[in-house]
């Protein structure tokens, strides 16, 4: 929560800890990742758990903090096998390194709602290894079986009534040799996870100490304000600069390409400065695209057969027996992130190589770009991650590193802090794909389902942002709410297609879970209603084989009151999935008033099969709920001659006080493992929010948002 | 030069009196407990008090301010408002990313301070200038009532 680092003092620390036995470090090698593949320094400090002569106990945190509350729930794993108090336990952010990969992902990332189920054994592991080497220290000194030894709340206890803290025997403990095997507590033992806590950060954050990367202040910083192209991959072909190089307090003028940007003492002088500078742009080849242009041509590329994501049986011919054939299209819209915290890094490019500061999703990315951008090699640059003023995706991308360090590379040995403008993070993002979907169903003489057939379109994220890594067609990012689809359906053909459509596209909060799961449970109330069924009685009978997901569905049917009577003027409306390992059903209910609709309740079922933090998958699922009525109900970003047309939260308005739903969240455990939570919340508003339109209208709504299909919300 | 009087302090300026609060407090002051979301007055994020009154500090230029007193984020602790305010923060742990949160625990405060039993409809009505992107809204709701309840005591 420091706002200025010492720069060096963090990794000396860690190296002075190691290897002048400064105390116990307990970490697991990790296979190298290969997904993202930026040079790394060779694994020094490979460490989650720090335990120092004076107590003190560190998780050295692999994931960055964006609201989710990793803090809490990774340290929550540790202290559990470590027998301390979850809240002794302080956090210390981790820099790049190998060993802070996550397997999942094959970066060091954190997204894709795995940083529990990445860390799940690990984490746990790291706990237990550290209370292992701690009683074996004090067996040692002692001389007595180490069996007869208990560690709990910071203290080896010995039968006998000898006692030594943690941090007397972290020295000790840091130099026996490498534990290979320890055992896990039986999830029925456990006094910490799955209980209610309290946020570590909760008090820094309601008291405005907790430190974004836009707080971070260094000696001699200079601020930067950075117009770019008004077209997505435009560049800046020449300035003039006279009027913004006589204001007072600039710096520099740099052109970095795709914009130019101000140095200047103050951020104010900076941004007015900008405002000043006449530049002449190469607006390149995206001139003249246009939101219309993007959807022809998703509805063009549904021509094409795409790939193969699950098959079963012979969909085509159950579609010409069948004696009820429904065909539909579906469509979604680009949107914004919109995190809070606008884009901004602070940059230091100096002798000592490069030092970046910034709330990031993407540590390893930042290291890569701003190598590549700064000039200076990868093992030279450090990155220092802060918390995070909102993710849901965009942070994964790192252009805004890469500026900063193209930036301060004009002025070494100054640290300069970029921040964008609310309009450059509306008009610069990496957008939430549109898509273009197609479905068929076929119902039997009895209403069933008994042939699907389905393709989805849009473009691949994972194509830009990790080339390479797609392979005959299939992104598993565009797959996700089709491949997991939990439905038992005989015949069945889903295809995915990658078509690009000239605008870069961004991983958003659940990603495709949110484009496949408005479709197919749209048309999962299509068919129901085209069978003259109940939409949850048509669902509980394609899910024989799928016992999770019918306890959540016959649940949520009990919760929301599915079927019992509404006051005139109300509906409800039904959506289920699995996502992230996790199986939920959402029922939601609205209402006419005389300003437009009403979104009044959500009601969630949720089972991620163990609940490590369940007041914050609580929070998660309100969080996700937010994320998912902006892509219901109103938000879009359109394109007009290569511009983004909208700018800022007035005509990107996002969901405020007034406008919340009630939400009820019932949480249920079917064991297990845990599944991911963090994007959970987030896809089955649009399908269950339209299904209730349709219930109280009669009106189908098959693309988003709702707004543009004049269903007006309050 | 300009005087400003902040949390109780009077500091003497050398900043353009055009130049917003906000990047008075954040950039020449080191007070960065107040936040920039969007710089229009539209989120909430840069609340402070003015006088008691929550004012947008991004759109406020010093000039505006004359003598009046500034409070912020860093100062609204020492209030008994603020103080219960950001108790029920902890209790409820209503932050999540916490980005808005030093805005909305501003915006809490001046309501509070105005009206010490806030009906939903108040809360409504007071906070809705506020944008939390993460959606904590119906725990900023339930700590505005505990903190009425926790000061009634």
């Amino acid at each position: 929560m420091n706002a200025t680092f010492p720069l060096d003092s963090r990794r000396a620390f860690l190296k002075k800890a190691a290897v002048a036995g400064g105390g116990l470090i307990i970490g697991l090698h990790l296979p190298r990742g290969s997904l993202a593949g930026n040079e790394v320094e060779p694994v020094a400090e490979n460490a989650w758990v720090r335990i120092a002569p004076d107590n003190t106990i560190t998780l050295i945190c692999h994931r960055n903090e964006m609201g989710q509350d990793v803090h809490t729930s990774l340290a929550l794993l540790v202290a559990e096998e470590l027998n301390v108090d979850v809240n002794k336990v302080a956090i210390e952010q981790a820099p790049v390194n190998p060993v802070y990969v996550n397997a999942l992902l094959g970066a060091q990332i954190t997204g894709g709602s795995s940083s529990i189920r990445d860390a799940w054994t690990k984490l746990r592991e790291a706990g237990a290894t550290a209370r292992v080497r701690l009683v074996d220290a004090a067996a040692s000194r002692w001389k007595v079986p180490a069996a007869d030894c208990v560690a709990k709340d910071g203290f080896v206890m010995h039968s006998s009534g000898k006692r030594l803290s943690y941090g007397e025997l972290a020295d000790a403990a840091g130099k026996l040799p490498a534990t290979t095997k320890v055992t896990l507590k039986n999830p029925a033992d456990f006094t910490q996870i799955g209980k209610q806590q309290h946020r570590l950060d909760s008090p820094a954050k309601a008291r405005g100490q907790a430190i974004f990367g836009l707080d971070v202040v260094q000696p001699g910083m200079l601020y930067a304000s950075l117009e770019q192209c008004p077209v997505l991959g435009g560049k800046a072909t020449s300035v003039n600069d006279s009027a913004a190089k006589a204001m007072k307090g600039v710096v520099a003028v740099v052109n970095i390409g795709e914009g130019v940007a101000v140095i200047a003492d103050h951020y104010w002088a900076a941004k007015n400065a900008r405002d000043a500078l006449r530049i002449t742009w190469d607006y390149g080849p995206a001139a003249t695209l246009t939101t219309d242009a993007i959807h022809a041509t998703l509805k063009e590329g549904a021509k094409q057969d795409g790939a193969i994501v699950k098959q079963a049986g012979d969909a085509a011919a159950a579609l010409k027996t069948a004696v009820k054939v429904l065909r539909a299209e579906y469509q979604l819209q680009l949107l914004a992130h919109a995190t809070l915290e606008p884009m901004n890094c602070l940059a230091l490019v100096s002798e000592k190589g490069c030092d970046i500061w910034t709330s990031t999703q993407y540590p390893q990315g930042a290291q890569g770009v701003a190598a590549a951008r700064s000039g200076v090699e990868a093992a030279k640059v450090r990155i220092w991650p802060q918390f995070v003023g909102g993710g849901f995706g965009r942070r994964l991308d790192v252009d805004f590193v890469g500026q900063a360090a193209a930036i301060a590379k004009a002025v070494p040995g100054k640290p300069v802090k970029l921040i964008w403008t609310r309009e450059d993070d509306t008009r610069n993002d990496f957008y939430r794909p549109a898509s273009y979907h197609t479905l068929a169903g076929g119902l039997d003489a009895k209403g069933n389902l008994v042939a699907f057939d389905y393709k989805m379109v849009s473009s691949s994220i994972t194509n830009r942002l990790f080339p390479g890594v797609v392979k005959d067609g299939l992104d598993g990012f565009m797959t996700e709410g089709s491949i997991n689809l939990t439905y038992d359906i005989k015949n069945a053909m889903q295809r995915v297609v990658i078509q690009e459509y000239g605008l870069r596209s961004g991983y958003w909060r659940s990603v495709s879970h949110a484009l496949n799961g408005f479709a197919i449970e749209g048309f999962m109330d299509e068919l129901a209603h085209a069978a003259g069924k109940d939409p949850v009685e048509f669902r509980l009978a394609l899910l024989e084989n799928q016992p999770r997901q019918k306890i959540v569905l016959e649940r949520v049917a009990k919760e929301a009151g599915w079927g019992t009577a509404l006051p005139p003027g109300s509906a409800r409306g039904l959506a289920m999935m699995e996502s992230y390992g996790t199986y939920q059903a959402l029922v939601a209910q609205i209402r006419k008033t005389a300003d437009g609709l009403k979104v009044e309740k959500l009601t969630y079922v949720i089972d991620p099969g163990i609940a490590v933090h369940p007041d914050q998958i609580i929070a998660q699922i309100h969080s996700g709920a937010v994320s998912g009525l902006i892509n219901t109900l109103r938000n879009k970003i359109t394109i007009r001659n290569g511009r983004v047309e909208q700018s800022n939260f007035n005509d990107f308005p996002l969901l405020r006080m007034y406008q919340m739903p009630e939400i009820k969240v019932v949480l249920i455990e079917a064991g297990g493992a845990p599944g991911g939570m963090g994007e959970v919340g987030v896809p089955l508003v649009a399908p269950a929010i339209a299904n209730a339109v349709f219930a109280l209208t009669g009106t189908r709504v098959r693309s988003l948002p709702l707004a543009d299909s004049k269903i007006e919300f309050v | 030069m300009t005087t400003l009087s902040v949390n109780g302090r009077r500091l003497d300026l050398e900043v353009a009196p055009n130049t917003p609060l906000l990047w008075v407090l954040r950039d020449h002051l080191g007070m960065t407990g107040t936040k920039f979301g969007c710089g229009a007055g539209l989120c909430g994020a840069c609340t402070v008090h003015v006088d008691g009154q929550p004012v947008r500090s991004c759109v406020t230029p010093i000039e505006a301010i004359g003598s009046k007193q500034v409070t912020t984020i860093e100062g609204v602790s020492s209030t008994k408002v603020g103080a219960a305010v950001q108790a029920s923060w902890d209790k409820i742990d209503v932050p999540q990313c916490g980005y808005c949160q030093s805005g909305q625990v501003m915006a809490a405060t001046a309501l509070i301070t105005g009206n010490r039993a806030p009906t939903d409809a108040d809360i409504d009505s007071a906070m809705s200038g506020n944008i939390c992107r993460c959606g904590t809204y119906a725990r900023i709701r339930a700590a505005i009532h505990h903190a009425a309840d926790a000061l009634k005591e």
